[in-house]
């Protein structure tokens, strides 16, 4: 019972902070509100048990990710608007097929699913089980080549996002590092072949 | 007592919340892209009520993934939207039109 409050608060509170997400006028007041709901979402998920990845949701996700669209929202001047008349003009097709999605999923999910799921729970782990330890045996053995390929796209939009944001202004003094590489002794030095000449017997003071 | 119906009505209400939202949003780039991460995690919602209902811990794997390119996709996302930003001073979606789409 008090699983089902608990379950029933924090979804309450995620779904205010979704149309919070898409409701709110200024975009950093939109990038909390999805802060907001990461966090309730995490907390859904140890409710069933997942613990592993609702802390990977917090720490990475609210830690890196949400700071990372911060930066951006601050970092860009945008002028806080007023509601367009774009927003009201497609504010009925928004809902309308919003609340139509609801409807279908929610007429397969309790109605269509032939009483499958009715009642489905979540069974109870066993004493001493380890979820992070259970997802990291499967994901470093049968998975492990997957684990790879995530790691090269990690690698891959390290290397995207600093190309695309890397920008080159007009008289901004740089070196020229192959430049300097390639450079030979025969291009800085001239050396003169001449006679050595006889310093004068007298002449030194 | 909650079931895994319970879970998934709530996935589906976050996801046609973000459907909605980007029929909605016509000013700002940065709420589209809010958007579809709230849809990921509708769809991570999914996958880990799923995982716990079957008792088989690959879709928590999945979910690490999809983690995984949903942070990818956010960094790419707002390179793109920095540069945008940097050529045509605003990311109103519907000055966005030079492709005439």
């Amino acid at each position: 019972m008090f699983h089902a409050i608990l379950f029933y608060l924090f979804a309450a509170v995620l779904v205010g902070a979704a149309l919070g997400v898409i409701f709110s006028r200024n975009p950093v007041h939109g990038v909390m509100f999805l802060v907001l709901a990461f966090f309730q979402s995490a907390v859904l998920w140890l409710l069933i048990e997942a613990e592993f990845l609702a802390i990977v949701l917090v720490l990475v996700y609210v830690g890196a990710v949400m700071v990372l669209f911060l930066f951006v929202v601050m970092m860009l001047d945008i002028n806080v608007e007023e509601v367009s008349g774009a927003f009201t003009r497609y504010l009925p097709l928004g809902v309308l097929i919003a609340v139509l999605m609801v409807t279908e999923l929610i007429q397969i999910i309790w109605f269509r699913s032939a009483g499958e799921l009715t009642g489905a729970g979540f069974a109870a782990t066993p004493e001493g089980y380890s979820n992070t330890k259970a997802l990291g045996s499967v994901l470093y053995t049968e998975h492990v080549y997957s684990f790879e390929i995530a790691a090269v796209i990690l690698l891959l939009a390290i290397v995207a996002a600093i190309t695309l944001t890397m920008r080159k202004r007009p008289g901004l003094k740089q070196q020229d590092i192959s430049a300097q590489v390639a450079v030979r002794a025969v291009d800085r030095i001239r050396i003169v072949k001449m006679d050595a000449e006889k310093p004068d017997a007298g002449d030194q003071s | 007592m909650i079931s895994l119906q319970h879970y998934l009505t709530l996935s589906a209400i976050l996801f046609a919340l973000s459907i909605a939202g980007i029929f909605v949003n016509r000013r700002n780039l940065i709420l589209l892209l809010m958007c579809i991460e709230l849809m990921l995690l509708a769809v991570n919602f999914n996958f880990i009520a799923f995982s716990r209902y079957l008792g088989d811990e690959t879709g928590q794997v999945f979910v690490f993934f999809i983690l995984t390119v949903a942070a990818a996709e956010a960094a790419i996302g707002l390179a793109i939207l920095v540069v945008l930003f940097r050529n045509r001073r605003s990311i109103n979606v519907q000055e966005l039109d030079t492709m005439k789409g």
